[in-house]
């Protein structure tokens, strides 16, 4: 099957289509929304199965071959990011069947979640760097409506920030492909890898690179460019929250690595120290808000910022080790935002508060909230051996071989200050006494603990699993650190 | 030719950041959409002005015009337009419900504690 990687694009498009035509009939809707989200995390494990058996998989659209058309490409990094993707959706998808409220369900809020999932895989499958823009845009569109969807006063207030924002920068994401185009005359990633490798990339294309930092970091929130994210996150409902905390910026990052490993690495010692800096930078900023508010949503949200800043730091490296750690650490990081984003939603459903003082006592009514909590913040924080401490590790060791200490000393003290600020909501929000809440039913918060402890499940199962899941990881990095394999499996055919 | 276009989008770009600068909603959205017009004017310069005839079999010059950088135009072109539209329909939702269109009053201090 050549065709397998457009599938998970294709499927959320084609749902998304359909779900527009039922969407006064919210149980139908919910059914289809499950089954065909189900159908893409179906799809996107065969990928992962395909690509990890025969090496990377291309498409070719419309049959032009590819340096001139537009090429979908599947290496094992995109293919695990695309996975994840959908298995995050899936769960989101499940969570809001008793979150996200009736009036958003009845307004569309399910066709513009696949539409949100399109655009997401999308980004992470393309192989033209037009193609990423396009993508980009879907995805920013789904963003723009899902921000607004319901229509309080904040939303529509943070709304208009988010999207302003977002225009600017799509603009500037227009004109740096522009300039690439002018200097090298192809839109098409593996060929403008091999064109850059035989200029050399002279200072025209070291600028451009730079152009490109700025573009993705405004989506994935880097040091100087996150400001507009903490408002932005906090306006929409949480399972909404939890889609763009878990997947949006990540696309951001995704988009940083892929032109940083494939299109800029030849001069690593000026480009590549920017981003190293840039991202201690963030993790700093993302401490200091993550520790400073009392507010469970924001202290979270900082938490992303946190996470992005260690994954590109093990990017700067350009260290084999430190690049597996990324890969492995983003994937780690999208799964357990989500679940953390879901289980804080729990909390706010039945408290009715997203004020850490307002809170207290939870783990007497609600102790399996309470110990799922603890390990998914654990896991965040990088407790051996779950998942968050195996992708530090192999961050750290890649940094320390490469002689990035500060860095390194960045992002071990940066743990300790996330394991403060989680175990802060912990000790505040479900220890202490108990108080009076006019929450939701228990049975109700049971279907929704439930549903996010699976994904809970899942970041255990994944740092448990570390050892088995490893070659695919390798095979990931493989590609990052040698653009050849990429080159390869494009244009030669 | 191609001189001249430069400094168009270069006026371009400067009317729309001075726009986007001003408090007023409306002020801002016609400088994304000046913005949005400025990037496409550039990916047109960017591909050379006048280089040959249009890329067609029928036409038998001696060189075409890339056509790939119109293609590219189109498709930004409709994505502009739609989100300017969404944008658009956003404020005015906004203004209905904050009672304002000054950027100032939307600070919103909600969860900033």
């Amino acid at each position: 099957m050549t065709n397998l990687l457009i599938l998970p694009i294709l499927i959320p498009l084609i749902t998304a289509v359909i779900l527009m035509f039922v969407s006064k009939y919210v149980n139908v809707q919910r059914g289809i929304a499950a089954i065909s989200t189900a159908a893409t995390v179906a799809a996107s494990l065969v990928l992962i199965n395909t690509v990890s058996r025969d090496g990377i998989q291309t498409v070719n659209l419309g049959s032009w071959k590819a340096p001139f058309g537009i090429t979908l490409v599947s290496d094992m990094f995109s293919a695990l990011l695309v996975t994840t993707t959908s298995i995050i959706t899936l769960i989101v998808v499940l969570y809001s069947f008793k979150s996200i409220g009736i009036d958003r369900e009845r307004f569309y809020y399910y066709p513009v979640v696949q539409f949100l999932l399109v655009g997401v895989n999308g980004a992470f499958t393309t192989g033209d760097i037009f193609n990423l823009f396009v993508f980009f845009e879907v995805m920013l569109m789904s963003s723009y409506v899902l921000i607004v969807l319901g229509g309080t006063k904040n939303q529509l207030r943070e709304g208009i920030k988010y999207i302003l924002v977002n225009v600017i920068s799509s603009a500037l994401f227009v004109i740096t492909v522009a300039y690439l185009y002018s200097v090298l005359g192809t839109l098409n990633m593996a060929d403008i890898s091999q064109k850059i490798a035989e200029a050399n990339q002279p200072g025209i294309l070291t600028a451009i690179a730079i152009l490109f930092l700025i573009v993705f970091g405004l989506k994935g929130a880097i040091f100087p460019l996150y400001f507009w994210l903490p408002g932005s996150y906090y306006a929409p409902p949480t399972p909404i929250l939890a889609l763009f905390g878990a997947l949006l910026t990540k696309v951001g990052v995704y988009s940083i690595i892929r032109t940083n490993t494939l299109f800029f690495y030849h001069d690593a010692g000026f480009t590549h120290e920017i981003l190293g800096i840039l991202a201690i930078l963030t993790i700093v900023m993302g401490c200091i808000g993550a520790i400073a508010y009392w507010d469970v949503k924001k202290i979270i949200i900082y938490n992303i910022i946190i996470a992005v800043g260690v994954i590109l730091f093990g990017v700067s490296t350009m260290n084999p080790d430190a690049l597996e750690g990324s890969v492995y650490y983003l994937v780690h990081d999208m799964i357990i935002k989500a679940a953390l984003f879901l289980l804080i939603g729990v909390m706010i459903k039945i408290t009715g508060t997203t004020d850490l003082k307002k809170m207290g006592g939870l783990i007497k009514e609600y102790p399996w909230l309470g110990w799922t909590f603890l390990v998914a913040a654990f896991s965040l924080a990088g407790i051996p051996p779950l998942s968050g401490f195996i992708g530090k590790l192999m961050i750290l060791r890649g940094s320390f071989s490469e002689g990035a200490y500060i860095g390194a000393a960045v992002v071990l003290a940066s743990s300790l200050l996330v394991l403060y600020s989680v175990i802060k909501i912990f000790l505040n929000g479900i220890w202490g006494s108990p108080k009076p809440y006019h929450g939701i039913a228990k049975g109700h918060a049971r279907y929704l603990w439930m549903t996010s402890a699976v994904l809970v499940l899942l970041a255990v199962l994944y740092g448990f699993g570390a050892e088995i899941l490893r070659p695919l990881f390798t095979q990931a990095a493989e590609v990052l650190t040698d653009p050849n394999l990429y080159i390869d499996a494009v244009l030669k055919e | 030719m191609e001189i001249l276009m430069a400094i168009v989008v270069g006026i371009l770009f400067t009317c729309s950041v001075y726009l986007m600068l001003s408090k007023s909603l409306l002020r801002i959205i016609i400088g994304t959409a000046l913005l949005s017009h400025g990037a496409h004017l550039l990916i047109l310069t960017v591909s050379g002005l006048k280089g040959g005839a249009a890329p067609l079999y029928g036409e038998h010059a001696e060189s075409y015009v890339d056509p790939l950088p119109q293609a590219l135009i189109l498709t930004a072109i409709v994505i502009a337009f739609g989100v300017t539209a969404f944008f658009l329909v956003l404020a005015y939702r906004a203004y209905q419900e904050l009672g304002t269109d000054n950027v100032d009053q939307m600070r919103g201090t909600e969860g900033n504690d």
